[in-house]
């Protein structure tokens, strides 16, 4: 319980999202059955099927509403502007609030709401979004279903279920496929959403004094796999499945989306902040709505501290995070996640920034 | 409100302190009694004597009074009305135990509040009406005479007649999401506040549209100076006062800013009687402002918690005021 005349910290909000019978429900449940002695406040879409058992279940209706800023891409969840300012009359009765959406939902007017309204956001804090993939299924949603692209690329912690129902060769293609649109985010295999709630709560993931590291996930999450799983050490080149590119390194098969990317560049020369900042507003102002998720860690010439800064859509946040250590390697690194990212005109861009 | 405190002459130590023990949502006055709707379950009858009455079963989302009761809406899915003597009956249940956090009350005793998208009356004579809204009703307010009712939405604003059965309900449009809605005084003008922080209006008349905009927040209060020359609204720095006075409103015209402070304006109630404006910030301070020439006068310091709620008496004798957490006072005159 905190006490209510310090300044209240945020409380923090855990989106779930993913497709229809992923396994969205079944890790909330186990969520809220865990002995971690929290309590939360759960916000879920009325067309939920599975019972939720918790005390503060409170029933969304998935309003997106545009903004009247002449941005189609700047929306927000009106439902969940209506339903946090009505949680915070209870206060003290949950540490955490955890929204699961439909399997249809965008990710995206949920964490807008975090950054757009200025009461919401004064309140909560978005820790992470999660998103929970079917491994017998997602192969096929990709193809299909564009709801579950942007859920893949928009996520910070993904979670491939029901793990059980494929064999080990077609994981690891799974695995593939999902690092070609997102090789940021934290990849777990589970089975019936079995996994450590630390693993999906308290992520920090939009904290901008936590983006610590903006290096492929994909590296640490292939170290952990190694000593429980067996990769299928395919040296063959699968040219030919769907529209996607494959590419073979070490055993791991590379795909490329066809239309969700991400953009990952770096320079060691130091940046001119008055030619980045016009650069970066500029893209994201025409861009943005192809533009998921951006995240940047920038060194700007003559300026002894790191810049941070990270976005959704046109929506971007940012501020100086801390000094430059001893010995630290001062470059530039930034990554989008997006559909149909302009590649090169990003890079151009980019690079022309450098002081 | 570091710049001004200095000087600023104040009736905080006439104030008389009460101690809620809860988040504060709302104050409304029965007889000369305020009484405090607080965040959770009850309403606290702030009198010589202290009583807190429990009436919902969870958080308390929506209130309204027209000085012989008050009426609730809670988390629980129950509208509830309370009297002066505490007792309290419950008026309506949503069928899926919805929320209930929109409630207007009609001159003439009518009763309206919303659950998702559907708007109910419950009328003088006690008839049951709804009103389906194209999406989650964000605002309830009767039109001054209280044969109508505005419902606020996304895209626009919809004028309901309760008791004229079979009437098509006319539609204001404007593009956005309205989250709250006020008939001027006289009827003419109808304003709402948006999910962006700017104000919309329209002359009900010609349906002309008005927009009054430049605040730092989303506007999050909004009340009539008694003669309703003016709108005081909440959502900046400062005190904003729309005038209301010509036939065009504030078409082309500049607001009155006034009480500048460091803090945002929370909440804002105009005196019953008088050209003033009670006005409660972000930081915890209230102020009194004379609308004819700014003149303030201190209520309350700034504190701990955001002002969330301020009262007055019918008779405008008395102010209260309450915190988010929990600091409330009267002020008597």
């Amino acid at each position: 319980m905190t006490d209510a005349t310090a300044t209240p910290a945020k409380i923090p909000v855990t989106v779930l999202t993913g497709y229809l019978g992923a396994g969205k429900t079944t890790l909330l449940n186990r969520i809220l059955s865990e002995p971690h002695g929290k309590k939360f406040a759960v916000i879920v879409n009325e067309f939920g099927e599975i019972g939720i058992d918790n005390e503060l279940v409170v029933n969304a209706d998935e309003e997106v509403f545009e903004m009247n800023n002449g941005c189609i891409c700047c929306t927000v969840r009106g439902d969940l502007v209506r339903i946090i300012d009505g949680l915070m009359r209870r206060k003290g009765k949950f540490d955490a609030i955890i929204v699961e959406t439909t399997g249809l939902a965008d990710p995206a007017p949920v964490a807008q709401t975090f950054f757009m309204d200025e009461q919401v956001g004064a309140k909560t804090k978005l820790d992470a979004v999660v998103t929970v993939a079917d491994a017998k299924w997602l192969k096929d949603r990709l193809k299909d279903a564009p709801e579950v692209k942007n859920q893949i690329a928009f996520a910070d912690v993904i979670l491939i279920n029901k793990t059980d129902l494929v064999e080990p060769a077609e994981l690891s293609e799974i695995e593939a496929r999902i690092r070609a649109i997102n090789p940021y985010a934290r990849l777990h295999r589970t089975e019936r959403a079995k996994i450590d709630i630390g693993e999906v709560l308290g992520r920090n993931a939009f904290d901008l004094d936590r983006i610590l590291d903006i290096e492929p996930a994909f590296l640490d999450a292939e170290e952990e796999h190694v000593h429980e799983h067996e990769h299928g050490h395919d040296h063959v080149h699968h040219h030919g499945e769907g529209h996607n590119e494959v590419h073979v390194h070490h055993g791991l098969k590379h795909y490329h989306d066809e239309d969700m990317q991400s953009v990952a560049l770096k320079t060691d020369k130091p940046l001119n902040p008055d030619k980045f900042f016009p650069w970066v507003q500029d893209l994201v102002a025409t861009d943005g709505p192809s533009i998921l998720r951006s995240k940047g860690i920038l060194s700007f010439k003559d300026d002894p501290e790191r810049f941070v800064f990270q976005g959704v859509h046109m929506i971007l946040d940012g501020d100086h995070q801390r000094p430059w250590k001893e010995g630290e390697e001062r470059s530039s690194r930034i990554v989008f996640i997006g559909r149909n990212l302009p590649e090169e005109k990003i890079r151009t861009g980019f690079e022309s920034c450098v002081a | 409100m570091s710049d001004t405190s200095a000087s600023m002459p104040s009736f905080a130590d006439r104030v008389r302190p009460i101690a809620a023990g809860g988040t504060i949502v709302g104050v409304h006055f029965l007889g000369k009694t305020p009484v405090f709707v607080l965040g959770e379950e009850a309403l606290l009858f702030a009198g010589d004597d202290q009583r807190r009455v429990a009436i919902h079963a969870g958080g308390i989302l929506a209130s309204a009074s027209d000085g012989k009761r008050i009426v609730t809406g809670g988390d629980d899915g129950t509208l509830v009305a309370t009297e002066d003597s505490g007792e309290h009956r419950i008026l309506a249940t949503d069928d899926k135990k919805r929320w209930i956090d929109q409630i207007a009350l009609g001159p003439d005793g009518a009763v309206a509040w919303s659950a998702g998208k559907t708007a109910h009356v419950l009328t003088k004579k006690g008839e049951p009406r709804g009103l389906e809204a194209p999406s989650t009703v964000a605002g309830l307010a009767f039109a001054p005479k209280g044969f109508r009712l505005g419902v606020a939405h996304y895209n626009g604003v919809t004028l309901w007649f309760p008791n004229a059965v079979g009437a098509a309900p006319e539609r204001l449009e404007w593009k956005g999401s309205h989250l709250s809605v006020a008939f001027s005084p006289d009827g003419k003008f109808l304003v709402t506040a948006m999910q962006e922080p700017t104000l919309h209006g329209w002359r009900l008349a010609d349906a002309k549209h008005m927009r009054m905009s430049g605040y730092s927040a989303r506007v999050r209060s909004l009340s009539w100076i008694a003669d309703g020359d003016f709108l005081a609204t909440s959502g900046s720095e400062q005190l904003i006062l729309w005038p209301f006075d010509g036939k065009d409103g504030p078409m082309g015209r500049q607001p009155k800013l006034m009480a500048q402070s460091p803090a945002r304006v929370a909440v804002v109630a105009c005196h019953p009687r008088q050209p003033v404006v009670a006005v409660g910030y972000a930081d915890g301070a209230v102020v009194l402002v004379r609308i004819d020439d700014g003149a303030l006068i201190e209520v309350k310091a700034a504190g701990a918690a955001p002002v969330t709620a301020l009262g007055w008496a019918t008779n405008g004798q008395t102010l209260a005021f309450g915190t988010e957490a929990g600091e409330a006072g009267a002020l008597s005159f």
